[in-house]
């Protein structure tokens, strides 16, 4: 076995060249249409490439030029990060750990049967969870690298993993950090596999049991497929449901993908079987195990793959990389995130154009979005209805609160109906109107607004300003927002800016 | 045609005017407004997101192939230990559901069997799309049939008519109609800090337009007035007759709460027609369990809730019809793991007064694979808009025309018999 994995891992040294993370081309400079260059578009890339400016950002964007912003947002590490940060962050010892470290301590607190050692246990899962939690708010709030940021949500929703499935409470917070933010800005090929390759993943979506039909466990009990894994690998996270796939192709997918799994307890010391690992962090707790694959031949999508064993997995994730209709599906995807809830099908064509000529690499597709004239139409700016996390946020941003708890946040994006982690289905949070635009939510992000601007959110020290709102949002404001503003006192401006039409949408 | 727009804005200038200078905006002039209304029959739709595997809640125990089929997850028939509860000498109900069992007895639970979708995809998202929006294998109608069916009520535009629990308003209620939604069952009528004076006045202002903000939030406005109305005078009145009714037990959280809850809120306010529950966690891919197990703990709070609502009901529970429906069922064999993956038919419930219970209504075609669909999952011998159509327009007196605004392209044909008693 040992032997075995190792040549595997030789075998893949090819594929890994040229691959790695964070890789992206040189970065030419940014050709944009000259109305980015004004102070509208300074607060568009603002609005939509990050979480919102802070108090008097987007004048100083617009003075360091739209598009020098732009190009350093794409090429994050050229980007240091602000010491507020890195404090926050060290408050949080979890979320250094890697999937492997958390399991084992997870472990070794549940041998523990005692009320004492159960309760610590949950501690532990709490604290996991809480902190990731927290992480991800502190980042949206306070990283400079906020396209970086809104990506790593983005792209977390799109390969949704549920807090609420067994172990993945310990690992959805490692699931962000090993599988998807360090491959926001690389090949999509890379960022698929190192999602297909986390446990968390594994678990949610239930491969980790799916074994070729006749298999035994090593308890003798008899095993078989699982389609669960295949169908949503397809469906959600590249062909899409349109996508021309058959319930034959996701039968032999999930043929194709029985064996992958975690490591059995017992093999859970440090890393032995790693085949081909094309993502940064080695150690997967991740498994193949040969015994429960299907060595049969299978025919997917057109393809006919010989049953060889872990490479099937490699083959059909190239396959599905590569296919036209995931490059669409994926173009429209972040075409409707980032412009607009019916995005211009002249835009996502585009899009998925480039995403097939790079190679699937998503900082040119990006790019092309960017660059693209129909990013920086009046139909578009100021027309996307923010979702609760985004409100929530932005506001923070806007106010330049940093809550001494983040419960009350939390606990709003709970009441939202967009608890972080929270979701349990794998197609994610919707990015549109339609799904968070509703009664009760009015009711909630207003007083959300009334807590904020009137200074009484979670121990909040700072005072907000309604000259600091007015610098993050359209010189013009809707008339109803002027007339609210004009009817009521200063202490009540802040509120009603927070509140308004104007800065519920980006 | 439709003075309601008129009339919303009229309404809350009035609740305003009375609210200035309270910390709530308590909208005595709803409460009014309310009685106006008819006392009329109610609907409540809940939706199993995530497909349930209808072959175990109401278990063809009579049929060896679901034997054969399910070595480990098959539950046991009526007699064995978590074996199945006997319905009519063929079909069984899951044990985790007894607390339906009375209902059942009693002539007001029946079940459409083998019923779901024609549309053929197994995609939960793109499946259940098609059964709010009532087109299936059709994505684009915006709105949802239960929306539409509010539109065809008779009486006042008002958003305290449907009410959907949970953070988001669902497919099936969104549209043009106004709905409210209630995030959270715990702070019900409590006061939030835009009730604040001042804070109130002035939101009221920014939103009195016709925008979709606007809306939203004079909905909020109104529907929040309702519950707050609502929850004082079940303080006042209600109380003690409701102690009575939940017979003291206090209940555990969850569904089964949150349906109690509504019984109360709808046998206080009969201006509540329309209500919507989603509950996730029916997706067993793996190790679901037979009369015991992952989906017996996932059954069981659902058939406790049903019975809450049906006993918190009271007299209400005569005129109230109840369904239960998911968006297709799960395959006939069980999976490698102790699971099921997506299949086809299903089983649809129904519950209330007058429904013609203790039947399992449908066409059982059968579990031999020759009888399957695609020689794998139960076949769809009734339409689901076939149940729906013309059992909710009957139900809530209206014209039979209505159907076909539910459901647009609803293919002829019809259920063999009422599904509900004269």
């Amino acid at each position: 076995m040992m032997i075995k994995a190792a040549v595997l891992v030789l075998l893949m040294l090819p594929v890994l060249s040229g691959l790695r993370a964070g890789e992206s081309p040189p970065l030419a400079p940014l050709t944009l249409p000259p109305e980015a260059e004004t102070t509208m578009g300074a607060l568009h890339a603002l609005d939509r490439l990050g979480f919102g400016p802070r108090p008097y950002e987007v004048e100083q964007v617009r003075q360091m030029g739209v598009s020098r912003w732009i190009a350093r947002q794409l090429n994050p590490a050229s980007i240091p990060e602000p010491e507020a940060l890195s404090l926050q962050l060290a408050a949080l010892p979890t979320l250094t750990e890697s999937n492997v470290e958390l399991y084992r301590r997870q472990m070794m607190l549940n041998r523990d049967k005692s009320d004492s050692g159960q309760e610590a246990k949950k501690d532990f899962d709490r604290t996991v969870l809480q902190e990731a939690a927290t992480a991800r708010i502190d980042r949206a709030l306070l990283s400079d690298r906020q396209l970086q940021e809104v990506l790593v949500g983005f792209w977390f929703n799109h390969f949704n993993v549920f807090r609420g499935k067994g172990l993945d409470h310990v690992w959805v917070g490692s699931f962000e950090s090993e599988s998807i933010r360090p491959y926001v800005f690389g090949r999509f090929r890379t960022l698929l596999e190192a999602t297909a390759r986390h446990p968390a993943m594994l678990f949610y979506l239930d491969n980790w049991q799916n074994s070729a039909p006749g298999s035994h466990s090593r308890q003798g009990k008899e095993l078989g497929l699982n389609e669960n894994y295949a169908r949503e690998l397809m469906e959600l996270h590249t062909l899409g449901v349109d996508g021309g796939y058959s319930q034959q192709d996701v039968t032999e997918l999930a043929r194709i993908l029985t064996g992958w799994g975690l490591r059995d307890r017992a093999e859970r010391g440090p890393s032995r079987l790693n085949h081909g690992s094309m993502v940064q962090e080695a150690d997967y707790s991740l498994a193949f195990d040969p015994s429960r694959h299907d060595f049969g031949e299978k025919h997917f999508l057109g393809h006919v793959i010989k049953g060889e064993g872990w490479r099937e997995f490699e083959l059909a994730l190239d396959i599905l990389a590569a296919h036209p209709a995931t490059a669409h599906h994926l173009s429209f995807q972040l075409a409707q995130y980032f412009v607009a809830d019916q995005p211009d099908p002249r835009l996502v064509d585009k899009m998925a154009e480039s995403f097939l000529k790079s190679g699937g690499n998503l900082t040119v597709v990006m790019r092309t979005m960017i660059e693209s004239p129909l990013f920086w139409s009046p139909q578009v700016i100021g027309h996307k209805f923010k979702t609760p996390f985004e409100y929530a946020v932005s506001a923070l941003r806007a106010s330049n609160v940093t809550p001494a708890r983040m419960q009350p946040v939390l606990g709003l994006l709970g009441q939202l109906g967009q608890p972080i982690y929270g979701i349990e289905t794998p197609d994610g949070y919707k990015q549109v109107e339609s799904a968070w635009l509703n009664p009760d939510a009015m009711a909630r992000r207003l007083s959300f607004a009334t807590m904020l601007g009137g200074g009484r959110l979670a121990d909040q020290t700072v005072t907000v300003s309604d000259a600091a709102l007015r610098s993050v949002l359209p010189y013009t404001l809707s008339p109803q927002t002027e007339r609210a503003l004009g009817e009521n006192d200063a202490k009540l401006r802040p509120i009603i800016l927070l509140g308004s039409p104007d800065f519920m949408h980006r | 045609m439709n003075p309601a727009p008129m009339q919303r804005r009229a309404f809350l200038a009035s609740s305003l005017a009375l609210a200035s200078g309270l910390a709530l905006p308590i909208g005595r002039a709803g409460w009014f407004a309310r009685a106006a209304e008819p006392d009329g029959k109610r609907l409540i739709v809940i939706f199993l997101r995530g497909a349930v595997d209808g072959l175990n809640v109401v278990v063809p125990y009579g049929d060896d192939v679901y034997y054969n089929a399910r070595s480990s997850i098959a539950v046991q028939p009526p007699g064995r230990e978590h074996g199945a509860i006997n319905l009519d000498g063929h079909f069984g109900l899951h044990p985790a559901l007894a607390a339906l069992l009375p209902r059942w007895q009693g002539g007001q639970l029946a079940f459409v069997h083998a019923s779901g979708s024609p549309d053929p995809t197994r995609s939960h998202f793109d499946a259940q799309l098609y059964m709010e929006n009532g087109t299936p294998g059709r994505g684009a109608l915006p709105d949802g049939w239960m929306n539409r069916l509010l539109g065809a009520l008779p009486g006042p535009r008002s958003a305290g008519r449907a009410i959907a629990f949970g953070p988001q308003v669902p497919r099936i209620l969104a549209g043009s109609q106004p709905v409210a939604n209630l995030s959270s069952g715990n702070d019900i009528g409590k006061p939030l800090a835009i009730d604040r004076p001042g804070v109130s006045q002035a939101f009221a202002s920014l939103y009195d337009g016709n925008d979709a903000m606007s809306k939203a939030f004079q909905d909020s406005v109104q529907s929040r007035q309702q519950m707050q109305a609502d929850a004082e005078s079940m303080a006042a009145g209600g109380g003690a007759e409701q102690m009575a009714a939940d017979n003291g037990a206090p209940l555990p959280n969850g569904f089964p709460s949150d349906a109690a809850k509504l019984a109360r809120m709808m046998r206080q306010d009969p201006s509540i027609r329309l209500a919507f529950f989603a509950l996730g966690g029916w997706d067993t891919h793996i190790r679901q369990g037979n009369g015991e197990g992952q989906l017996a703990n996932r059954l069981r709070p659902l058939g406790d809730g049903l019975a809450a609502l049906a006993g918190g009901l009271g007299p209400a529970f005569d005129d109230s019809l109840i369904v239960v429906m998911s968006e297709f069922g799960r395959t006939v064999h069980e999976n490698g793991n102790g699971g099921t993956d997506h299949g086809h038919g299903n089983v649809l419930w129904l519950l209330g007064g007058k429904v013609a219970g203790g039947r399992v209504y449908g066409k059982w075609p059968g579990l031999r694979p020759d009888q399957l669909y695609q020689e794998r999952d139960l076949a769809v011998t009734t339409d689901f808009r076939l149940i729906l159509g013309p059992t909710v327009t009957r139900h809530l007196s209206l014209p039979d025309q209505t159907i076909a605004t539910l459901f647009p392209g609803i293919p002829a044909g019809s259920v063999s018999s009422s599904l509900l008693r004269a």
